[in-house]
């Protein structure tokens, strides 16, 4: 048998698991490992300029492919630095394997230069963590770690690697396993069937039904089931933030997204549902509004791979533990086989409905005419520009909302955002670790002045690798979304909110070697996005100064129902 | 309501913590919490007790469940089921008192494990209400020092946890 050190175990491992790119950063307590990484050309790193931006671009490249994303950090400040970033993908379920060094062994507990108890300060943000006590162990705890991140409820997995487990000179025998069993870890792997049976005889006396697509259809990969159900029964769909592109937006049966700043008719729709099929989302509170007061007079069928997920927030009458795709395989079987439709009538007065509701709001701004451009209608040009093909790589403010609403995702994986934790600094690095994967897709990365300074010295990773990812900046000169809130509960005093010397973005991007353009008025608008994405090769920073009054609506009332909304500045609900 | 959920646990390097952490994170609240190696050492028995509505019970055995380490569990509170909480405690012992103390310990079928001129350390085992009941009989200005275990539970008849 082969002998390896522990450092050329960890690289060797993920070579045997097909990894083709890793992100970090290196540091004494893993200058081990990548020593053995500079050795073999299978493995690529991408060092990046902050441990925090090598978490996303793993993170979102596990977003758009479905695959676990990997990082290699060092011990204490890189690995503090990676939490964000993990506690990121804990939040939206995204697998994810990070590789932490620490200080040898023989040191831990002792304050030791850059030691920090990693075990400790990850624990309530992943999935799982291993602290290796051996060399020889560490195949097999890799293994073990891809293993729990990518199956069941996905999530990050942190494995903790003291310096002495890696050491050149100390050889031991590798053998990478095949499988890794665990006794006390097995994910269900089909749902309960009485329960499914029951849930499709509750689907077909709907008449009022919404179904609700959530992340957990987009990470179960069990949209075009979810959408075959929807077709087939003629139901209305409303996807979460975290679901966009699990039904097609273009589609007529779709509602929009709910909650928070959720379409008019989704949200009304849900409120006076009679029936909610939720596939793998997670009744989260920006969705559900006050808890006591949702949806009243709906039945709740709850698909989810998380037991713990179903009536967390809100109770379901059907509960289904089970993944999204075989749950819904075998109620589309069912429903087949007992030959019957739901009531058409009701259905189609259910329709019409919800056809009124659609006219009432239906997404509608008032743009500036000869003003300033509104960051609505940047999202709309950007969707005509790509054709609605792009991968869509989104910061956390008032342009994540502004994108979720007005770019049409058709399709899943193609929407990528921090929904759970909401880390701004997200979007640039998620972009980038998009890119380098799909180099012929279109990788746009929509932010705000704000959150895009988050992670900008990643400007210098995309300079080394060449990246060119597209950067859309709807610059406002405020923290838009906290400026928003500012104006409607604390009566406009913008206690912080202001973003005063902003940098010169054009020279800033300029620094780096890329290109930048300024866009001030409705007629630069579309050929500015248009010579940025015809630049194949370069990165294009595109700063577009945006009306900073505007607000994101439709916005739910606080404490109040989901009908129970702020239609624009002066209209409620 | 009171609830006592047993644990089977690996018995590993920091999978208590996960499981105390489980319950800071969450806002749960941990009354008793008790664990120790079984006669499988490869696993360790862990008993809290808790308290909440049947909401957050059900969603502290779910999280608990989600932990890697937990292999398996069970909510004695659900079933018949016995619990015992073990308790040494120091006594004062002097004078008139001395007897009636020895009295009180024989009444509640404790032991006195150790003897000083002025004071007895009893030994007590029972339900947490027995012990509760225990004190204030002997009267609190005469306890000098108490050690509780926390409380232990096995379900009563056929019922086992084990894997």
């Amino acid at each position: 048998m082969e002998m390896l050190s522990g450092a050329e175990m960890v690289i060797r491992s993920l070579q045997d698991q097909k990894i083709e790119y890793i992100y970090g950063y290196p540091g004494g307590s893993v200058l081990h490992i990548y020593d053995a990484l500079a050795q073999q050309e299978q493995v690529k790193h991408i060092l990046v300029r902050h441990e925090q931006a090598a978490t996303h671009m793993a993170d979102a490249y596990a977003r758009a492919s479905g695959k676990p994303g990997v990082v290699l950090v060092t011990s204490g400040p890189g690995a503090t630095n990676a939490v964000t970033g993990i506690a990121t993908a804990f939040m939206d379920s995204i697998p994810m394997v990070v590789i932490c060094g620490q200080v040898p062994s023989t040191l831990i507990g002792e304050d030791a230069f850059q030691e920090t108890d990693m075990m400790g300060v990850s624990r309530p943000v992943v999935k799982h963590n291993f602290a290796v006590k051996h060399p020889s162990e560490i195949p097999g705890l890799i293994k073990k770690a891809f293993y729990i991140a990518s199956s069941g409820r996905p999530g990050p997995v942190v494995i903790d690697i003291p310096k002495d487990m890696t050491t050149p000179t100390d050889k031991f025998e590798y053998s990478y396993p095949e499988a890794v069993p665990m006794r006390s870890y097995n994910p269900a792997t089909r749902g309960h069937s009485g329960q499914i049976k029951k849930a499709v005889e509750l689907l077909l006396e709907a008449r009022r039904p919404v179904i609700l697509v959530g992340g957990g259809a987009v990470g179960g990969k069990a949209t075009a089931e979810a959408t075959e159900l929807a077709k087939t029964l003629n139901f209305p769909v409303s996807n979460t933030l975290m679901g966009l592109g699990g039904y097609p937006s273009t589609d007529r049966q779709w509602l929009g997204m709910p909650g928070m700043h959720g379409s008019y008719e989704a949200n009304m729709a849900l409120h006076g549902s009679d029936l909610i099929l939720s596939i793998g989302a997670r009744f989260d509170d920006r969705v559900t509004n006050a808890t006591e007061k949702f949806c009243p007079t709906a039945k709740i069928i709850h698909i989810d791979i998380d037991p713990s997920s179903i009536s967390k927030t809100i109770a379901a009458d059907v509960p289904i533990v089970g993944p999204a795709k075989s749950v819904l395989v075998e109620m589309l079987a069912l429903l087949a086989k007992s030959g019957k439709q739901p009531d058409a009538e009701a259905l189609s007065s259910w329709w019409s409905q919800i056809d009124q509701w659609r006219e009432r709001h239906g997404g509608h701004y008032e743009r500036n005419e000869g003003g300033m451009l509104k960051p609505q209608q940047v999202i709309e040009a950007l969707y005509q520009v790509t054709k609605g093909d792009a991968y869509v790589c989104s910061d956390v403010g008032q342009h994540q909302m502004f994108a979720a609403q007005y770019y049409k995702f058709d399709k899943p994986n193609r929407w990528i955002n921090s929904g759970g934790l909401g880390t701004m600094g997200f979007g640039f690095p998620a972009a980038m670790g998009v890119k380098l994967h799909y180099p012929e897709a279109e990788v746009v990365c929509v932010t705000g002045e704000g959150s895009f300074q988050m992670n900008l010295q990643e400007f210098s990773t995309c300079s080394q690798y060449g990246i060119p990812v597209k950067i859309v900046c709807l610059n406002n000169h405020s923290l838009g979304m906290v400026r928003q809130w500012q104006d409607m509960n604390y009566e406009s005093r913008h206690s912080q909110s202001y973003m005063q010397s902003l940098p010169d973005f054009h020279k800033l991007t300029d620094a780096y070697g890329h290109k930048a353009i300024t866009v001030k008025t409705e007629a630069e608008l579309i050929p500015a996005l248009e010579e940025a994405f015809a630049l194949k090769d370069e990165l294009v920073f595109l700063d577009i100064h945006v009306d900073p009054t505007e607000h994101v609506y439709p916005m739910l009332v606080p404490k109040a129902s989901m009908r129970d909304m702020w239609l624009n500045k002066t209209e409620r609900t | 309501m009171r609830h006592i959920i047993a644990v089977l646990l690996e018995n590993e390097a920091g999978a208590l913590s996960r499981v105390v952490g489980l319950f800071s994170q969450r806002n749960f609240n941990i009354e008793t919490l008790n664990v120790a190696p079984t006669e499988d050492p490869t696993l360790s028995r862990l008993t809290v007790t808790t308290s909440g509505s049947d909401r957050v019970i059900e969603q502290i055995t779910k999280q608990l469940n989600k932990l890697i380490e937990v292999v398996k569990l069970v909510d004695l509170t659900e079933g018949e089921h016995i619990e015992r909480e073990m308790m040494l405690i120091k006594l004062k012992a002097t004078g008139q008192h001395r007897d009636e103390v020895k009295r009180t310990v024989d009444i509640f079928r404790g032991q006195i494990v150790d003897v000083s001129s002025s004071i007895y350390t009893v030994q007590l085992t029972g339900d947490q209400g027995k012990l509760d009941a225990f004190i204030a009989a002997i009267g609190e200005t005469y306890v000098l020092e108490t050690v509780r275990t926390g409380v232990s539970g096995i379900a009563r008849g056929d019922k086992v946890l084990s894997i």
